[in-house]
Parts: C-alpha cells; sequence; structure tokens
C-alpha cells in the first residue's frame, strides 16, 4: 500500500481564530476513510486544504503524491470532488455534463465518449441520456455526480455529505458504489453526519475545535471510548465543547 | 369540511386527497391525515417525497390542484389570512435576516404580528435562553444549530396555534440535531400541536405519530413502533468479520428478501415468514461458519422505522442494482 493522503501538523488561522490545529493523519490507497466533526469543528477547512483551494497557514499535506502548498493544479488535476451543494448542471442533459466535465479534466473525446458510455450503461441511465439532469431524482443525480467525480479514474475522491436527503435506499446503493471504486485502488475521503455510514469506513477520524480527537477503525473507536455506537463516542466528544463555549460566551 | 369550522375541539390539522402537480412531476399525489391536538407529528421522507410542498400548501403560500385542507378548522383556501396569523412556519432554508442581530430579527417577526418579544416570551424562553448570551450578534455569524434555535423563536414568537416545520435539522451535526429534537419535546408538552418534517430516518421515533412519505405519496401513518412493528418478514442482524463478502453471501441465500447495510451489522429479511426467527438464526450461522466466515454473529432483532421504510419503497422502478 502507499500513501494517498500524508497530512503533518496542518494548520489553518483566520485572524486570531485557528479554524484547524495542526491535525497529522496519513490515508493509505484503496483506503475508505471518514471524516467526520460537528459543524464548525474546521472540517470544510481542512477540506479545502487538502484539494488546494485555500493555502495552510503551517504544516504540510500532500495529496496523490502533490504538495498542496506548492503543486496546489497538480493536485486538482489528480483528485475528484463532489458535495452535496457542488455537482452538476441542472440545466445541461446527462451526456452534457459527462462531455463538460470530461473536457475540465483534460480528457480525449473518445475516452469521453467510451468512458461516458459505460457509465451510463452501469447507471442504467440509457432512457435519460439527453434528458436535463434536474428532471432526475435526487438519488440519481448523486450517483451520477460521483459518476462524473470519478470520470478522470483520480488517485482520490473527496465527498462531502454526499448522501444528505437521499433515500435509505439509495443510501445504501450509493456505498456500494464507494466500496466498488475503493477496491480499484482509488482512495475516497468522505464526510457525513450519518454516524451509521461511518461504520462503513475503514478508518475514521472525529474532530473536534480544529483538532482530531479520535481516529482509527470504527471498532477501536467504539472500544477506546467504551461505547456500543459511533453516536455516543460522537455525543461524548462533541457535548463538552459544546457546553465550554456556552460558558465562555 | 365547513362543520369542523365550529365544532370543539378543533383538530388542529386535516388533511383530505390533496394533490399536487408541477407540470410532468406529481409532488403529492392523493395525501390525507390528520394531526391530533398536543400531537407531534412528523413527515418523514427522502428529498422530492413532497414534505415542502405541503408545508407550502398548508401554510396557504400554495394551492393544492385537488383536495382539501384545514388549519384549526379553517380552509387552507378559503381562510387564508385567519390561518396566516395563527400559525408559525420554519421554512426549510434560513429565512433570518444575516445583518440583523438575534435580538433584532426576533423583534421584527414579533412587529411584524404586532406583538412583541416579551409578550412571546414565556412560549420562547426554554430556547431564547440558551441564545440570548448571543442576542447582538449578527445572526449569520452564528454557528448552524444557534441559527436553527433563533428560527424557532421566531416562528414562535407570535404565539402560534399550530406550528410547522420543514427539515429543522438537514445538514445539523448529530449533537445538535438531538437537542433540537429535546426543544421540540419540551414544546410538545406545552399542547403546542406541531407538523415537523425530516429526511432522517431516526428522528421519526421522536415523533408521537408519523406520515412516512416518498415521490408524493403516502406509505403509512402510524405511531412509528406501530409502523415498525407491523414489518411483514422475520428479521436478523448478521456480523462478520468479511463485512463486504457477507453482503453477497447474505443475498445469494435462497430464501433472502431484503438484504441492507445497517453500520457494521447486515439487515436481513427471509422470505419465510411462517419460521421462527431463532430457527432462521441458526440455519444462516451453520451456513456462514461453513462457508468459512469467521466472527460469525447472527441475532433475531425487530424492525426499526429504517427497515420499514425501506420494505414499503419496495424496489425502485429502475437502477436495482448499480455499480460504480
Amino acid at each position: 500500500m502507499t500513501t494517498a493522503i500524508a497530512v503533518k501538523d496542518l494548520t489553518r488561522r483566520f485572524g486570531s481564530f485557528t479554524a484547524v490545529d495542526s491535525i497529522s493523519f496519513d490515508v493509505q490507497s484503496g483506503e475508505v476513510f471518514g471524516f467526520l466533526g460537528a459543524n464548525g469543528a474546521g472540517k470544510t477547512t481542512a477540506i479545502k486544504m487538502l484539494i488546494g483551494l485555500l493555502a495552510p497557514t503551517s504544516g504540510d499535506a500532500s495529496v496523490a503524491g502533490f504538495d498542496v502548498a506548492t503543486q496546489a493544479e497538480d493536485v486538482r488535476r489528480h483528485i475528484g470532488y463532489m458535495s452535496q451543494r457542488f455537482s452538476l448542471y441542472d440545466d445541461l442533459t446527462v451526456r452534457e455534463n459527462i462531455t463538460l466535465y470530461g473536457g475540465i479534466y483534460g480528457l480525449s473525446d473518445d475516452v469521453i465518449r467510451d468512458r461516458g458510455d459505460s457509465l451510463i450503461r452501469e447507471l442504467q441511465l440509457d432512457d435519460s441520456r439527453d434528458e436535463r439532469v434536474a428532471s432526475l431524482p435526487l438519488g440519481w443525480k448523486q450517483k451520477l455526480a460521483f459518476s462524473v467525480a470519478m470520470l478522470h479514474e483520480p488517485a482520490v475522491v473527496f465527498l462531502d455529505e454526499p448522501t444528505g436527503g437521499v433515500d435509505p435506499i439509495t443510501r445504501r446503493q450509493f456505498w456500494e458504489m464507494i466500496y466498488t471504486v475503493a477496491e480499484r485502488g482509488t482512495t475516497v475521503f468522505v464526510t457525513t453526519h450519518y454516524l451509521d455510514e461511518a461504520e462503513y469506513c475503514d478508518r475514521i477520524s472525529i474532530m473536534v475545535d480544529g483538532r482530531i480527537a479520535a481516529m482509527g477503525t470504527p471498532t477501536e473507536v467504539k472500544q477506546k471510548f467504551g461505547a456500543a455506537t459511533l453516536d455516543e463516542v460522537f455525543l461524548h466528544l462533541v457535548r463538552p465543547a459544546e457546553a465550554s463555549h456556552a460558558q465562555s460566551a | 369540511m365547513s362543520d369542523h369550522e365550529t365544532a370543539t375541539p378543533t383538530s388542529p390539522l386535516e388533511v383530505r386527497g390533496v394533490s399536487k402537480r408541477f407540470g410532468d412531476t406529481v409532488a403529492l399525489d392523493d395525501v390525507s391525515f390528520d394531526v391530533s391536538p398536543g400531537e407531534l407529528f412528523g413527515l418523514v421522507g427522502p428529498d422530492g417525497a413532497g414534505k415542502t410542498t405541503l408545508f407550502r400548501i398548508l401554510t396557504t403560500l400554495m394551492i393544492p390542484d385537488s383536495g382539501t385542507a384545514t388549519v384549526l378548522g379553517l380552509d387552507v383556501v378559503g381562510d387564508m389570512w385567519a390561518i396566516r396569523s395563527r400559525v408559525g412556519y420554519m421554512p426549510g432554508r434560513f429565512s433570518l435576516y444575516p445583518d440583523l442581530s438575534v435580538e433584532e430579527n426576533l423583534s421584527f417577526f414579533a412587529s411584524v404580528f404586532g406583538t412583541t418579544i416579551d409578550e412571546g416570551r414565556s412560549i420562547i424562553a426554554p430556547i431564547y435562553d440558551q441564545i440570548e448570551p448571543f442576542k447582538d450578534r449578527h445572526a449569520g455569524d452564528l454557528s448552524g444549530g444557534m441559527k436553527q434555535k433563533l428560527a424557532l423563536c421566531c416562528a414562535l414568537v407570535h404565539r402560534p396555534k399550530v406550528l410547522f416545520l420543514d427539515e429543522p435539522t438537514t445538514g445539523v451535526d448529530a449533537v445538535s440535531r438531538r437537542e433540537f429534537w429535546d426543544l421540540l419535546d419540551v414544546l410538545r408538552k406545552s399542547g403546542l400541536p406541531i407538523l415537523v418534517s425530516t429526511a432522517y430516518m431516526d428522528e421519526a421515533t421522536r415523533c408521537d405519530r408519523v406520515a412516512l412519505m416518498q415521490q408524493g405519496r403516502v406509505l403509512a401513518v402510524d405511531p412509528p413502533a406501530a409502523i415498525s412493528a407491523r414489518y411483514p418478514y422475520p428479521l436478523l442482524a448478521l456480523h462478520a468479520r468479511e463485512r463486504h463478502k457477507l453482503i453477497q453471501a447474505a443475498r445469494d441465500y435462497p430464501h433472502a428478501k431484503l438484504v441492507y447495510p445497517f453500520g457494521d451489522e447486515l439487515h436481513y429479511s427471509d422470505a419465510r415468514t411462517d419460521l421462527a426467527p431463532e430457527r432462521i438464526a441458526d440455519e444462516l450461522r451453520a451456513r456462514l461458519t461453513n462457508d468459512g466466515f469467521t466472527d460469525v454473529r447472527v441475532a433475531p432483532i425487530h424492525a426499526g422505522i429504517e427497515d420499514a421504510f425501506m420494505e414499503l419503497m419496495g424496489k425502485p422502478a429502475r437502477l436495482e442494482k448499480v455499480a460504480a
């Protein structure tokens, strides 16, 4: 196994506020890594640094072998990114979205056509290829968005709350897609508010107030805190932080 | 429905055969249910189930294509203005003024309804006490959980007789979600009827009754425990160290009806409804061990609301099985 994401003492400050406070971790190739934390814990800031959109204040991080601070362009070319908010263009058809993103990722027309065809076939979207994405049910949109984020066969894919609002069957189908790409060697870095989904990850980390408060396999993390579920662990870690905020205000 | 206008005690909410289309899309398809006085009633379903459309109809912002609905005995089409002054509505999107302070937002919403923060104090106190330390902060600078609490205060400050909350916990972390539902418990104890929607299945259990919704249709209406109790198949929790292989093995089992991952387990429904779950468990345990699985655990369990929802959804029309 090789290291797909290496993070060492990564820190980001905004004025006097430290959003990400010296976090360190490694993610191996083909690993499904769950990046958890309460709202405002610093997850989004950390992800922005890892995908080369925000410069670290200090510390180092490399993704797919490229330094996020000095080789941000290379990082972005070798990763896929999908979030609930930013994914596909509603007013373009399924086919047009694939062509557009294939072009952005620098794929040749032939490759775009071939991969687009097989993607449409595997998602069973043959009948909908010329429909506007806006007309697709949310669950399909999310699956399509994930496939499009994988179009250039990136080494690492970042999924930011990919299953919010999705029905429970589609949510599980989505995770089967995640397993499939991980088995092919792609590293999956995923955030979620569904703690049962966190159980599907090979390893998880839980961020609290800019720091990583727990990390390991879901079983290790539960054992460490003597908890039956990750929900309990989360509550245990997050509630004291919220309580101290309220006091200091 | 006009006879209900004078009946006492009035049912806070009655929905009868409500349908609504947008072009080719059926947003609501013959939806019916009642909410009883003092009830915390949940609309539970994924995005696209029709929850927001229903809220817009019930708060008189949209007219149904067919069917009728009354709020506090008032018709949602004919008695629009009377309804608007009597209900509290917290829309799904953040609806406050980010450049106004916490206190200014609350004063504004109070004044729109011709009242003051002090007059609404008794009802908002349990929530407002938690955000009052931040009353001078801009609403746009609040954390997600705090914003939700302020929005709830703004929907309550005019002392409504019914409260509508459209996905108040969407995008909110697990701890803040739990705290929000604790607040709804407090409000429920005051006797205020509440209609609340959510895409989080686990939140259904916090409601007195729920309507499970999917693509504009109501799949079931009942207390969550009653819906779970009606689950038609023997249900087992399976666990083995070889988790991914286990999914396929369980699906390939000849009597498998439904197999879904739940955290680090699988929930396995068996098609043989006449067999005792313990016997099926013994059979599966032996089979999986024999097939080389390790750390095998098989135990009969009771269905939860998410099991029930997936069973009621049935299989999607297309896309039964998906490969990346």
